[in-house]
């Protein structure tokens, strides 16, 4: 008795259950949610697949970034959630349609007839001693190093773009300016004020 | 034994689901960024699907970069979606027509 085929279909449909809540549920929290949910499986789906590496920057990066960040801007946005509903019926069958069809065609194109496992075989098992990382690694900073590097200029961008989109800067905001500091004179912060001197007086009187 | 054709219907599932939950939710920008993500979810399943397959590391290099200029998009479009709320205060896609486009 095999188990790999019971995980993976035990997954599978987890997986497409939670894609199924993502696109369905009325409150975009619980969408989010189920995104995560859906995630998470399809990590293990990949870890299946020898991927592990990819598997684990799928936890951490879309579960532990990029879910949080929607899930940030999802309860932080105030938004009423009635207006945004509506059409979701009137637009269910015809969304349905075209998925059901897309689906058909796919199944037509990537079928067992073409895909199945008398064409492509069980696919690659490594022993215990194989290392995804090191694998990839070996390639990733070698054959693909400017890709990589573009990855990198691309996220700056996105750094940059993410900041200079949502900085404001509100005009009752009090903040230093550094040059200002550094270039003051000091006839700017020292005023002479001329005056009578006093008399001396003793203590004791 | 799993055949390479059931990762592939999978990731083909995953990919109709998105484009149906694009459809039926067409006024709310959030589900949108998720559905979308939702199909890069699926096509990175068909690369790391073929990748194993064939014994070719390549398709996991793809991967990594799909999730890195996934995680750029979905950063900048959350950024324009704060924006977009602070200045309409909906995000209602049906709202968004100042450009009479």
């Amino acid at each position: 008795m095999n188990i790999e085929p019971i995980i993976f279909y035990f997954f599978s449909a987890i997986l497409v259950a939670a894609s199924a809540a993502v696109i369905t549920v009325r409150n975009p929290v619980h969408a989010a949610l189920s995104l995560v949910l859906a995630f998470f499986t399809s990590a293990i789906i990949w870890v299946l697949l020898e991927a592990e590496f990819l598997a684990i920057t799928l936890v951490l990066v879309y579960v532990g970034a990029v879910m949080v960040l929607f899930l940030f801007v999802v309860m932080m946005l105030d938004i009423n959630l009635v207006p945004l509903r509506e059409g979701f019926i009137r637009y269910l069958p015809v969304g349905a349609l075209v998925a059901i069809i897309m689906f058909v065609e796919m199944v037509i194109v990537v079928g067992s007839n073409r895909f199945g496992l008398d064409v492509f075989g069980a696919g690659m098992k490594h022993g215990p001693d194989y290392s995804n990382t090191k694998e990839l690694g070996s390639v990733l900073y070698t054959v693909y190093v400017y890709p990589f590097e573009i990855a990198a200029a691309i996220l700056l961008v996105a750094i940059i773009a993410a900041i200079a989109l949502t900085m404001r800067r509100r005009p009752a905001t009090k903040f230093q300016d550094p040059s200002k500091q550094v270039l003051v004179k000091r006839n700017e912060r020292v005023r002479m004020v001329k005056m009578a001197a006093e008399n001396k007086t003793t203590p004791n009187e | 034994m799993i055949a390479l054709s059931e990762f592939l219907i999978l990731g083909a599932l995953l990919f109709c689901l998105s484009v149906a939950g694009i459809f039926i939710n067409r006024k709310n920008v959030i589900i949108l960024l998720m559905a979308i993500e939702l199909m890069l979810l699926s096509v990175n399943m068909n690369f790391i699907a073929f990748s194993h397959y064939l014994g070719d590391v390549s398709g996991q290099v793809f991967v990594f970069f799909i999730l890195t200029v996934a995680a750029a998009e979905a950063a900048i479009g959350l950024a324009i979606l704060v924006v977009l709320f602070r200045n309409r205060r909906t995000i209602n896609v049906n709202n968004l027509d100042s450009l009479k486009g």
